[in-house]
């Protein structure tokens, strides 16, 4: 198959994937060039000069509300969901690893919470803070909310991994006598170390960019995804462009930023072996 | 299935293997599997079970009253709008389900078949995979200067002279719902169908050729069975997603069209909590046994 001629069909697949790449990325281009609209240009082409004032409208307060507290909320609880998807997500694949009583129940309340659709769940935990009296904020309610979308993902990612890991590795490690901290330490996770981050980079993405799970939990402080939901309706100038620019940039920074550190620890680990 | 062997006999390796001073092997998993179980406990089954209770409760302005009320039901199934707006979430589902599957097919189809060495499948993979790490609403509004009556589209085609006149239906439509719905979407058909590919031996389909069957033939009774289990992982993400969607329809319908969700967020800013929570459960009920019909058609667990 490989040293064949390239035929018709791959043509015409590759004018298809080329359409849908366009497809992709075109609308986003277009929201990135209307970003640097002149200060009288409106929401659509074509561009009214070129400049930068939209963003600095951006991170006046008074334009699209705080623009800046709500990034920094949404950062932050990025992290937290972050840390905790990689520990809890790598301990329910270790537990996997062997059967064990209630596991094939707990997979699937896992692939439950993936399906059960966002806006249930946003309601149901709304209510039930309500009911006990508590607060919802999106430090707690909203936290955990998130969780509900960004631990499937990870639990299935190290299910996969764990599922194509064989056990060789580790049975040497214990012949020449480490104990199961060493082994684990010292064999384990370093091998699976790239998949740890890539379930640790949909663990924030996801969080990052969540909405629907976060509409009834965030409280009185909103998220960022929530702060541009609201500027849809109301807001009518291009600044709402320069939000997704710079949020996008963000995004894009951070998956590749991950993918560098990926690529790095597994050449370091061809280096090794 | 060889992973699955594999993993069989490291079970029973690790299970032979002497056992070493520390916590036993049992309550390890056990113990492992403490922290999901407790989120998903708290944030996930109780809030699922409060919804269920609180759906047949009553309600007023100032606040829920326990009950055991059937009203909550009955007002939402007896409506006709309800039942319009099931209608119109279920063609917004089938239309991007698809879509996405057609379009998802092919690219997986492309990158797994035709695209020759393993970096530059990996490569155009990430560049299908990035945008969907990026924000769902941003996404969406991308599509505003491409669609709007002063749009690209519309100028483009007015410059050529193919309309005498914008076209309106572009955006706040149907159109525009199904549209971005599909733009959203389609990744996550990509990358199951991706995966099941990559994972056919090459020679089945080495063996198909030399026993004289077409390319098209291959593809129905080799590539098309195989890739079974990639499209039913596919579809469940799609299915369930445009079913519980109420951001993109709000966003792209100008507020011109319905779903279930949207239907449900109304009530909920109206703090009509018992209302929503019965068009919860019936909207669990019909995305469940989507997902159980799905299901049918493969083991997911195995697939992993």
């Amino acid at each position: 198959m490989n040293h064949e001629k390239r035929g018709k069909g791959f043509y015409l697949l590759a004018a298809f994937f080329t359409l849908f790449v366009l497809f992709l990325y075109g609308p986003l281009s277009a929201v990135l060039i209307l970003s640097f609209q002149g200060p009288d240009g409106g929401l659509t082409f074509p561009l009214n000069g070129v400049s930068v004032h939209w963003f600095y409208n951006l991170f006046e307060k008074q334009a699209v509300g705080d623009f800046g507290a709500s990034f920094r909320r949404s950062f932050t609880l990025g992290l937290m969901v972050m840390v905790v998807n990689v520990v809890v997500a790598l301990l329910a694949g270790l537990a996997f690893r062997r059967r064990f009583r209630g596991g094939t129940a707990l997979f699937y309340l896992t692939v439950a919470s993936l399906v059960v659709p966002s806006i249930i769940i946003s309601l149901g935990i709304g209510v039930v803070f309500q009911q006990f009296g508590l607060k919802p904020a999106w430090y707690s309610s909203g936290f955990g909310a998130h969780l509900t979308w960004t631990l499937p993902f990870g639990v299935l990612i190290m299910f996969a991994v764990f599922n194509r890991f064989s056990p060789a590795y580790e049975e040497a490690a214990r012949d020449l006598g480490a104990t199961s901290w060493q082994t684990f330490r010292h064999v384990l996770l370093p091998m699976i170390a790239p998949s740890l981050i890539g379930v640790g980079l949909f663990g924030f993405t996801l969080s990052y960019d969540e909405f629907a799970r976060t509409l009834m939990t965030s409280g009185s402080y909103n998220t960022l995804p929530l702060e541009i939901y609201g500027m849809t309706t109301n807001v009518t100038t291009p600044v709402l462009y320069a939000l997704g620019t710079v949020t996008t940039l963000f995004s894009f920074t951070i998956i590749l930023v991950a993918l560098a550190v990926i690529l790095m620890l597994r050449r370091r680990q061809a280096k090794l072996s | 299935m060889a992973t699955i062997a594999t993993s069989r006999t490291g079970e029973i390796g690790t299970a032979t293997a002497p056992r070493r001073r520390g916590i036993p092997r049992a309550l390890a998993s056990y113990i492992q599997a403490l922290p999901l179980t407790l989120i998903l406990g708290f944030f996930f089954v109780l809030p699922i079970l409060t919804i269920i209770v609180v759906s047949f409760w009553d309600y007023d302005f100032a606040g829920l009253y326990p009950d055991f009320l059937t009203m909550n039901y009955t007002d939402t199934l007896g409506s006709w709008v309800t039942w319009k707006t099931y209608l119109n979430t279920l063609k917004f589902t089938v239309l991007v389900w698809a879509l996405t599957l057609a379009i998802g097919f092919w690219v997986a189809y492309f990158l797994a078949f035709h695209v020759r060495t393993t970096t530059m499948q990996m490569v155009l993979f990430l560049v299908c995979t990035v945008p969907f790490l990026t924000s769902n609403i941003i996404r969406m509004i991308s599509w505003i200067p491409v669609l709007g009556r002063n749009g690209l589209v519309n100028s483009t085609l007015l410059e050529l002279g193919l309309i005498p006149q914008p076209i309106e239906w572009l955006l706040y439509s149907d159109f525009a719902v199904v549209l971005a719905m599909v733009h959203l979407n389609t990744l996550f058909m990509v990358t199951p169908i991706f995966n099941t590919l990559m994972r056919i031996d090459r020679s089945l389909i080495e063996a198909a050729r030399d026993c004289g069957a077409s390319g098209g033939q291959i593809l129905w009774n080799v590539i098309l069975p195989l890739a079974k289990p990639g499209i039913a992982i596919g579809s469940i993400f799609v299915v369930t997603l445009v079913m519980a969607d109420f951001s993109t329809v709000q966003v792209m319908s100008g507020g011109q069209s319905a779903s279930v969700a949207l239907m449900m967020k109304n009530q909920m800013s109206l703090l009509q909590y018992p209302a929503a929570a019965a068009n919860a459960v019936v909207l669990l009920i019909v995305v469940l046994l989507m997902v159980a019909a799905i299901l049918r058609v493969v083991d997911i667990r195995k697939e992993l």
